[in-house]
């Protein structure tokens, strides 16, 4: 089937296998690796995109069901060279151990702030209860986005 | 403090922005020209007789390249287990071959009976249903200590027993007996340390390529230690030639000792890639990594420890069974041994202890190091009883720890501890560790809180662990003598480029660790030069001389030692040449900050102008050789032993049972800390992992030897809002035998953990009258309230 996406804000048009999943579409066709794949349940958040604007894990959708979509993936969420306020505080606080869950981390809590820009520590929490991190206990990483949420 | 004074500080790590921008570089992201796809056809069963098995089906469906089966691979080796451990008559342990891919009988459920290589990953996985295979379901067995009773079903037909060794420690038990039959309290605990999944996020994926004009393989793997991958498949399973297979450990996605092992999928696609002429990627789903990643942990525990009347541990005696599963894992054996029975003593005096473990095969996946890796099962054990003899004789935990603690000492002027298990401690001062832990918590007001929340219907409970482990993995000839098969020394080679600038080259591997950043803030310190100058190479087997990785709390003790050797002699050599150039003796130079001064002048040549002198050796000593660049091995001369106090404060939901972790505070001794910011993130991460043991984590196999929590919508892996900010502190007792001082941080929080947090429970429990002494890992709401009710 033939798909037309935008990704990063690059037009894509695609024939791919109806049973394709986004996940595999964004990693396998158009080799943007950063988003990842931990799991086969939806159940580690690795790799969560936005698609029109939210959250979404990429795992949960065949790519033909993102034909017409606009999606953000973490190779995206920087513009201009500057890095989102999100991956300065992912440094600051290091947030990140092995790096594996950060891309989906990164673009789960963006959405979070997109829509509560002032989170408190329980809502942070509570938001990142579908994201697994093995390295970090979750300790830094709640206080990245606490930094970038003062700084946005 | 001069501006490249780098150690002690919580520099950002440098690392960093290929991992926030999606640019890190995993084996699953690597595409070779013309790779292809692999997937396993896998025993449904855990015990079973292969009669038949069909690939004509499967062979022709689209895009399948190849097929092989056991047949194929019977004249290759199993994967090798590399520690040696002697039953106690002294006969060598049980060392049942491990396939590639199993021909005629299955030993665990995953066990792997085809592997499929097709043109892609769906095309592989659509022929898995088309292999037709005729099993014969046979008895299996799972618990080590009914794996050992007579009768049980056999994993292996020639291993009596399910029995792979029988081993023990210290003192004689005799004497043991003696001392415990002396005291005036035992305390008694039956147990289980259960079963866990590391659950690195990255699903492990391996990448084999053969070129034919070289004659050369290339395997890309998600592994802790490149080199000793190379070592075990080239010399132990496939027989080719070591010089002629490069291993490429790229960015890895966290380990947990998961990753130390070599595993048989790696061997496979690097034999499977020539037998093709292809290279063959498989990556693990993440079904596969709950059924086939090495476990940790699952040992069957009686422990008792006696006290005399003033609360003196008199002796310690422990039996466990520790299941192996049904093969022997890389470092399988020595983990409930020489990481487990060493570590018996703990932080106290205890002059008598015996402990005897029984390896044990099962029909159940390989069980090897994980996080901690023997030493949280040890401390567990310890820890446990410490707390729950405090409660049975009435005396305050913390009390009877001062009564029992080892008394301070740094291993400069006071010597190292000699154990009752083998064990020499480097330094420690375990008094000072509880003292500032108990400041942290609170601990004087804690009983009056308790009180208090139990009148307004609240239930807390505080639970303490004072913990030691071995790290800094080690010096050969001990281990060599104990039985292992390698070294475990380390390389570091420091390459100062003509314009000196510095690219260092290490053995260690960082899979999160944030070598990238410390290693460089060591070299740039000790070099006076910024770190932006500093570049940390690892990873790759043809870039790097041969290395033995990242586990067991080592890189910095080890690997920046081996560096660290390599900078002393950069230094000897850039006087050298200093000396020349403004002509006085060796003697007469100093380096400081970055410059090679004549003392008591002000004459003085850079670290920059040394280098490229070293390179154009214009002006130059005539015996010296030119250029700047040394490569050391560094063997240490003990364990490193890092200690800490971990305590817990947990709520528990009288109606529902569920345990809330309200506060935790970690305070731990690791030596000197180069970078506080990365060892306090070690820190969380580990207490995670053994709350998550405590609490949530669990692998259920059934009768059948099905795992029935294999997934993330099972397994109940710990989640952000499981836990609060945890409270770290610290302490520094440097490590006595290296240059460093420093002693290891990557497994601490894992290791102190777990018992706190039972510990919580167990004294909440009491707090309400109800004396249990065990309440079995993982602490689900339903175990917790089946106690309380």
């Amino acid at each position: 089937m033939n798909i037309k996406i935008k990704v990063n804000g690059v037009e894509h048009s695609h024939d791919v296998e109806p049973r394709l999943l986004l996940s595999h579409y964004l990693r396998d066709t158009l080799r943007l690796t950063g988003t990842h794949i931990g799991c086969d349940t939806s159940g580690c958040g690795a790799c969560t995109i936005h698609v029109d604007g939210k959250a979404v894990k990429s795992c949960t959708m065949l790519a033909v069901q993102a034909s017409g979509c606009d999606i953000v993936t973490i190779e995206g969420l920087s513009s201009n060279g500057t890095l989102h306020p999100l991956q300065e505080g992912f440094n600051q606080e290091h947030g990140l151990q092995c790096g594996f869950c950060t891309p989906g981390m990164i673009m789960t809590a963006a959405d979070l702030l997109k829509n509560n820009p002032t989170p408190s520590e329980d809502e942070i929490r509570h938001a990142l209860e579908g994201n697994i991190c093995r390295c970090t206990g979750y300790h830094n990483i709640v206080k990245s986005i606490q930094y970038a949420a003062a700084k946005m | 403090m001069s501006a490249t004074s780098y150690i002690g500080k919580s520099v950002k790590r440098v690392e960093d922005k290929r991992f926030t921008t999606g640019k890190g570089k995993y084996t699953d992201d690597i595409i070779l020209p013309g790779m292809v796809h692999g997937a396993f056809v896998r025993s449904p069963y855990a015990n079973s007789k292969i009669k038949k098995i069909d690939i004509s089906k499967a062979k022709a469906m689209p895009g399948v390249v190849a097929i092989f089966t056991g047949a194929d691979v019977t004249p290759l080796n199993g994967v090798p287990c590399g520690w040696q451990v002697n039953f106690k008559n002294g006969t060598t342990m049980k060392e049942p071959k491990h396939p590639l891919l199993v021909a005629d009988r299955t030993k665990h459920v995953g066990d792997p009976v085809a592997f499929i290589i097709a043109n892609t990953r769906e095309q592989a996985k659509d022929a898995i249903e088309a292999v037709v295979v005729e099993y014969e379901k046979l008895k299996c067995v799972t618990n080590p200590a009914e794996a050992v009773k007579p009768g049980a079903p056999l994993v292996h037909d020639d291993v009596p027993n399910n029995i792979c060794f029988d081993w023990e420690l210290g003192n004689p038990k005799s004497e043991v007996d003696e001392a415990m039959s002396k005291a005036a309290h035992v305390t008694t605990l039956d147990f289980v340390n259960q079963r866990l999944v590391p659950n690195a996020m990255e699903p492990r994926s391996y990448i084999g390529s053969y070129d034919e004009t070289s004659d050369k393989y290339t395997l890309y793997t998600s592994t802790q230690n490149p080199h000793l991958i190379r070592l075990l498949m080239c010399a132990f399973v496939l027989g080719i030639p070591e010089h002629k297979v490069r291993v490429v450990g790229p960015d890895v996605g966290g380990g947990f000792g998961s990753k130390i092992f070599h595993y048989t999928e790696e061997a496979l696609v690097t034999w499977c890639s020539k037998q093709i002429g292809k290279p063959i990627k498989w990556t693990s789903e993440r079904a596969e990594s709950f059924l086939l990643d090495a476990h940790g942990r699952d040992h069957v525990t009686k422990a008792e420890m006696g006290f005399d009347k003033d609360g003196k541990i008199l002796a310690l005696r422990v039996k466990t069974f520790a299941n192996l599963g049904a093969y022997l894992s890389t470092f399988s054996t020595c983990v409930p041994t020489y990481l487990h029975g060493t570590l018996m003593q703990g932080l106290y005096t205890t002059p008598k202890i015996n402990v005897d473990v029984t390896g044990v095969f099962t029909h159940t996946n390989v069980v090897d190091a994980y996080r901690g890796a023997g030493r949280p099962e040890a401390t567990y054990l310890l820890e446990r009883l410490l707390d729950l003899g405090a409660l049975e004789m009435g005396v305050d935990p913390a009390d009877l720890r001062f009564k029992n603690f080892i008394p301070p000492f740094d291993g400069v002027k006071q010597p190292g501890y000699q154990t009752q298990v083998a064990l020499q401690y480097d330094s420690g001062n375990y008094e000072g560790i509880l003292k500032k832990g108990l400041e942290m918590v609170g601990y004087k007001d804690f009983r009056k809180q308790q009180k208090e929340a139990a009148s307004n219907g609240k239930l807390l409970g505080i639970g303490f662990s004072t913990y030691i482990e071995a790290c800094g993995i080690a010096p050969s000839a001990v281990v060599g003598s104990l039985g292992a098969r390698a070294g475990l020394y380390e390389v570091g080679q420091v390459r100062v480029q003509p314009t000196g600038k510095v690219s260092v080259f290490t053995g260690s591997h960082s899979h999160g660790q944030g070598h990238e950043t410390t290693f460089a803030q060591v070299v740039a310190d000790k070099l006076g030069i910024p770190m932006e100058d500093v570049d940390i190479i690892h990873g790759d087997s043809d870039t790097v001389a041969f290395g033995m990785g990242t586990y067991g709390s080592r890189s910095l003790a080890v690997g920046g030692s081996a560096i660290m050797k390599s900078i002393d002699k950069i230094v000897a050599k850039g006087k050298l040449i200093a000396a020349h150039k403004l002509e006085v003796s060796g003697e007469d130079i100093e380096f400081v900050d970055g410059k090679f001064t004549v003392k008591g002048t002000s004459k003085s040549l850079t670290f920059g102008e040394i280098a490229l002198t070293a390179y154009v050796p214009h002006v130059y000593p005539a015996d010296l050789e030119p250029g700047l660049d040394f490569s050391s091995f560094y063997d240490p001369k003990n364990f490193t032993y890092p200690f800490g106090c971990h305590i817990a404060i947990v709520e528990i939901d009288k109606e529902t049972g569920k345990v809330s972790l309200k506060r935790f505070v970690a305070v731990d001794d690791v030596g000197t800390v180069i970078n506080p910011m990365i060892v306090e993130g070690q820190i969380h991460g580990g207490v995670a992992q053994g709350v998550g043991q405590a609490l949530h984590e669990g692998v259920e196999y059934d009768e059948e030897g099905q795992i029935s929590n294999g997934s993330y919508m099972d397994y109940c892996m710990p989640r952000a809002d499981d836990f609060p900010m945890f409270e770290t502190g610290s302490q520094v007792t440097p490590c006595p035998h290296n240059p460093l001082g420093v002693k290891g941080a990557g497994e601490a929080g894992c290791i102190g953990s777990t018992p706190a947090v039972v510990n919580a429970v167990v004294d909440a429990l009491w707090s309400m009258g109800k004396k249990v002494k065990d309440v079995r890992m993982p602490m689900t709401p339903e175990r917790v309230w089946n106690a309380m009710n």
